[in-house]
């Protein structure tokens, strides 16, 4: 469509621009979006239910109907009942570690000190860093010979035995805790800080000229405040425990005799490595459940604390 | 009770001096309210009072105490912000017993004040509601009730009608003049509406960048300001100025009006008048015109019980009780008492 426009006498046309045309845009902009979700989660998703419903292994196009039979061997696997466990212990573990950590991060960081943007880029690395990469450095920090972590408590006295870190299922779970969190920490401090910038000042102050302390101030007036930011954090933070393979994979394997298995290392270990796809596939669809109860109590607890309209 | 007293008091921010030694005497259960326009500095005084912002120099005093190095909890004050500033995640029973459960008193006496502060101020059966299930004025009445438990020496108010609809101010004003006569306490209260000052002051303080041009009665910065600035801001319309003889004449719009409407044995100043504009205001009419040829505009407000014809671009005789008249300094814009 063309729009005429009488300028200095002459007559232009200006021609009507993709951005005039708000229906064509709305489509437009949405669609790589729709895409990526369609494509790269849409359809491995339903994949993966029906895969847990068949036969169907590695290598092979054949689709038989299994029912329910995956499922009940899983059920009365111990290794997968182990896996669901841990699944939900590092998840849980690491997301309170991450909040405690990440909260009083932000406390440090809000102060203004010097070196401070230095700090800053310091604590976001392990966010930009490969997964993977991460864990290989992480295995050396606990590694049964050479743990820095059992040299350093060595050397200031507050250890007198050995730790195998990856060697004993209690301890490994821990491990896998610490890295975890420490590879959402930076991520939840960020958002935390911004939800500390985003605290409307003048309650800050209202509680200041109330006579609340700093700690006072800090778990009746700031947190309360916060938690609809911080439960997005957690979220976050729970969704990229849960389904991460790549910790637990590098750092034990899921030893030691499958002790530390969780359900995307068993789901790999049995449906890829074990060419059973419809096995691996019901091992995978258990993190569904867990992720969905997790995504909508988070939501609703935001919606519910969210900060007051004006 | 406790009266504050302010010493030269100064406020700079890089650049700019918000409050630029500031001398100000505030007596036991007054009324005090600081006006001007936005960024006169009357706000961050009243920040300075409460302790929410260091001075860069000068003394705080309040009920004889020195203060300016006290953190707010000591001060003895309390502070209702413009935007009210209630806790969003607590009901209004928990935001009235915040500032007591702050200062550690037991359970029961918490409700017990918690109580009688609501009942004072109509707001019991919100208690249990969150403040943003509360109405503009609910709101306003919560933060009055918790700034009133702490039982404090003085209220410092920042601008707690602002955020109401016009309707609803009058009433508000009224309940929060009744409210000091009540309690009889020492009321600091920041506004950049006049109508507010004059209505609720004891005395006004008048304030521009960052000094205090006249502390005075309502009737005495009225009727009686000391310099073109005062002049100018008090009233609506403002006061009119006339350039007449190296001196600024300035009169009132409401003492200016057509002749005809004085007595024969008042002393006049009478001035012809071109009108420009008439405006029909129900309650008024103003006059838009200028007097002396090609003088600035001047404005007459003239009320309904003035029935004289006065039609657009004709000319006419305006005039001002002698009385009423103020003289100033061209240059300096201060008063010249004749």
């Amino acid at each position: 469509m063309l729009l005429r426009r009488r300028h200095g006498g002459t007559a232009t046309t200006v021609k009507r621009s993709l951005a005039d045309r708000e229906n064509v845009l709305g489509v437009a902009l949405l669609a790589p979006a729709l895409a990526y979700v369609l494509l790269l989660v849409g359809v491995p998703f339903v994949l993966a239910i029906v895969l847990s419903f068949s036969t169907a292994t590695a290598g092979s196009l054949s689709f038989g109907w299994a029912g329910f039979a995956n499922y009940s061997v899983i059920l009365r696997d111990p290794i997968f009942r182990r896996a669901l466990a841990n699944t939900a212990i590092v998840t849980i573990g690491s997301q309170v570690l991450v909040v405690v950590l990440a909260t009083a991060a932000a406390q440090v960081f809000r102060a203004a000190f010097h070196g401070k943007r230095t700090a800053r880029f310091v604590l976001l690395l392990p966010w930009a860093v490969p997964v993977s990469l991460a864990a290989i450095a992480w295995t050396w920090i606990f590694d049964s010979t050479f743990s820095v972590i059992n040299w350093t408590l060595k050397v200031t006295g507050l250890l007198h035995g050995w730790l195998y870190w990856l060697g004993e299922p209690g301890l490994a779970l821990v491990a896998i805790i610490i890295v975890q969190a420490w590879r959402i920490f930076p991520f939840a401090t960020v958002i935390v800080l911004a939800g500390l910038a985003s605290l409307p000042q003048d309650v800050m102050e209202a509680a200041i000229v109330d006579g609340a302390g700093f700690w006072r101030r800090l778990f009746q007036v700031e947190l309360p405040l916060l938690l609809p930011v911080v439960s997005v954090a957690v979220l976050f933070g729970v969704v990229y425990t849960a389904t991460d393979l790549s910790v637990v994979y590098i750092l034990t394997g899921g030893g030691p005799a499958n002790m530390t298995q969780v359900l995307p290392t068993l789901a790999f270990q049995r449906g890829v490595l074990g060419a059973d796809l419809g096995q691996g596939a019901a091992i995978a669809v258990f993190l569904l459940p867990f992720l969905i109860v997790v995504a909508v109590a988070m939501l609703r607890l935001a919606r519910r604390t969210e900060i007051g309209a004006r | 009770m406790a009266g504050v007293e302010i010493r030269h008091l100064s406020k700079r921010f890089a650049q700019l001096n918000a409050v630029d030694d500031v001398d100000l005497s505030i007596r036991e259960g007054e009324f005090l309210v600081l006006l001007g326009p936005s960024g006169c500095g009357k706000t961050t005084l009243l920040r300075m009072i409460a302790g929410l912002e260091r001075p860069t120099a000068g003394e705080i005093f309040i009920g004889g105490e020195r203060m300016d190095d006290a953190p707010p909890r000591a001060r003895g004050i309390a502070m209702v912000f413009q935007s009210y500033a209630l806790y969003p995640h607590r009901t209004v029973a928990r935001n009235i017993s915040f500032p007591l459960e702050a200062h550690g008193l037991e359970r029961a006496a918490i409700d017990e004040k918690v109580r009688w502060a609501a009942e004072m101020f109509g707001i019991t059966r919100y208690l249990d509601r969150y403040p943003r299930q509360l109405s503009g004025g609910e709101r306003q009445r919560v933060a009055l009730c918790r700034a009133l438990v702490r039982d404090p020496k003085v209220f410092l108010l920042d601008e707690p009608l602002a955020n109401l609809d016009a309707k609803l101010r009058n009433m508000a004003r009224d309940e929060l003049k009744r409210f000091q006569r009540q309690v009889k306490r020492t009321v600091v209260y920041v506004t950049h509406d006049q109508v507010e000052a004059m209505g609720l002051g004891d005395r006004i303080v008048v304030m521009d960048r960052g000094k205090v041009r006249q502390v005075g009665t309502p009737h005495e910065v009225y009727e009686d300001p000391v310099d073109t600035f005062v002049a100018t801001f008090l009233g609506q319309p403002p006061m009119n100025l006339v350039e007449l003889q190296g001196a600024l004449l300035g009169f009132r719009p409401e003492h200016f009006l057509p002749v005809a409407h004085f007595g024969a044995n008042e002393a006049l100043r009478t001035f012809p008048l071109s009108v420009r504009r008439v405006e029909y205001l129900g309650s008024d009419r103003y006059v838009y015109g200028s007097v002396g040829g090609a003088g600035a505009t001047v404005i007459a407000k003239l009320p309904a019980t003035v029935a004289t014809e006065i039609a657009e671009g004709s000319d006419m005789e305006f005039a001002v009780p002698e009385r009423a008249l103020c003289y100033f300094d061209a240059a300096t814009g201060a008063r010249q008492r004749r």
